[in-house]
């Protein structure tokens, strides 16, 4: 006997779950659009510092919904509120779920308290990309970095996210690194949830007028 | 072992967009090379008209007493031609792995602008490694 199987309608759209779906994507489809939007913002801006900031700006729209979507799939509904939860969230859940496999490594930067890096040896948005020489230090990693910053600000941490390529001795391609710097104001927020306990003396309530 | 002298990528309307040379015996300047390019588009267009057989595609393999010429067109009619020692094997195998490296490096690259010279360094790279067990 062959039974058919009914795909449930739904009424509502938002009564449909949220699905895995498909876990694969041609990387050369991908490749093909990606390089499309790149040249789309080419042919609207004057200069690259401009084409940067353009797709800084698309990945941020994907880090924002990103967010949401993982801390819905994978975390049980739960945010990280803590910066030392936030960067291995980013390192290894949003890694994984976008380029299949977690970043290569996280590290806190030395000269100042709040940079942190994440460091990849080559971002899958620019494997097939070879930037021409007159395009100075341009990297489309722009619009990765544009992901990192949308998935910080929605978590309700505000930092400045920029991608860079970092000469390695010994390889012919370079290193990509996104570094993260945190804004001024969480540098306490940074300081205080860092710490193991909280010392309640050190807080002086409001007089209740 | 046989050995490759040059290899040349030339666009839909028969100019010459990559041009590698690979020995001192296949050297020759710029002006000869875009000239040769041309020389074949034409020699491979009018081919196709004299071939008694309906659907050619076009010249395959030339053969000459000191090089064999190896072509492949795409579909889309850019066409790749190796210059390569008499008796060379795998050239068409060759081939097809060059037009898999254009479509990756060159085709995705969103600074390559459609049928003009390429300029991908990432294209060169792999094909330098393609190149290594080549002698």
């Amino acid at each position: 006997m062959i039974s058919v199987g009914k795909i449930k309608q739904y009424a509502n759209v938002l009564e449909k779950p949220v699905s895995r779906g498909r876990q694969e994507v041609s990387l050369s489809a991908f490749a093909f659009l990606f390089s499309e939007l790149v040249q789309y913002n080419q042919t609207q801006v004057d200069n690259i510092a401009e084409l940067e900031r353009r797709l800084e700006d698309a990945g941020y729209a994907v880090g924002a919904r990103v967010l949401e979507l993982l801390c819905h799939r994978e975390k049980g509904n739960r945010r990280e509120t803590r910066l030392l939860g936030i960067l291995p969230f980013v390192h290894s859940t949003v890694w994984k779920v976008l380029f299949g496999k977690a970043a290569d490594s996280l590290e806190k930067g030395t000269e100042h308290e709040d940079e942190y890096m994440i460091s990849e040896k080559e971002l899958l948005v620019n494997r097939f990309i070879s930037i021409p020489k007159d395009m100075g230090a341009f990297n489309c990693g722009a619009f990765v970095a544009g992901i990192v910053k949308g998935v910080l600000d929605n978590a309700g941490f505000p930092a400045v996210v920029t991608a860079h390529f970092v000469p390695m001795e010994g390889q012919q391609r370079p290193r990509t690194t996104i570094l993260i710097k945190f804004a001024e104001e969480l540098s306490n927020k940074i300081y205080r949830l860092s710490q193991k306990t909280f010392d309640f003396s050190s807080f002086v309530p409001e007089p209740v007028v | 072992m046989a050995a490759i002298y040059s290899l040349f990528i030339i666009n839909k309307s028969g100019g010459l967009i990559f041009y590698k040379d690979y020995g001192s015996a296949g050297r020759m300047d710029t002006n000869d090379s875009l000239r040769l390019a041309s020389l074949w588009h034409s020699m491979h267009a009018i081919s196709q008209q004299l071939s008694p057989t309906t659907g050619c595609a076009g010249i395959e393999l030339l053969q000459a007493h000191t090089f064999d010429l190896h072509c492949f067109q795409s579909l889309t009619g850019t066409k790749f031609f190796v210059v390569c020692e008499p008796g060379t094997l795998h050239m068409e195998a060759l081939l097809k792995v060059i037009y898999e490296l254009y479509t990756d490096y060159v085709l995705k690259n969103p600074f390559y602008e459609m049928e003009m010279p390429i300029r991908c360094e990432l294209f060169d790279l792999n094909l330098s490694q393609e190149q290594k067990p080549n002698p």
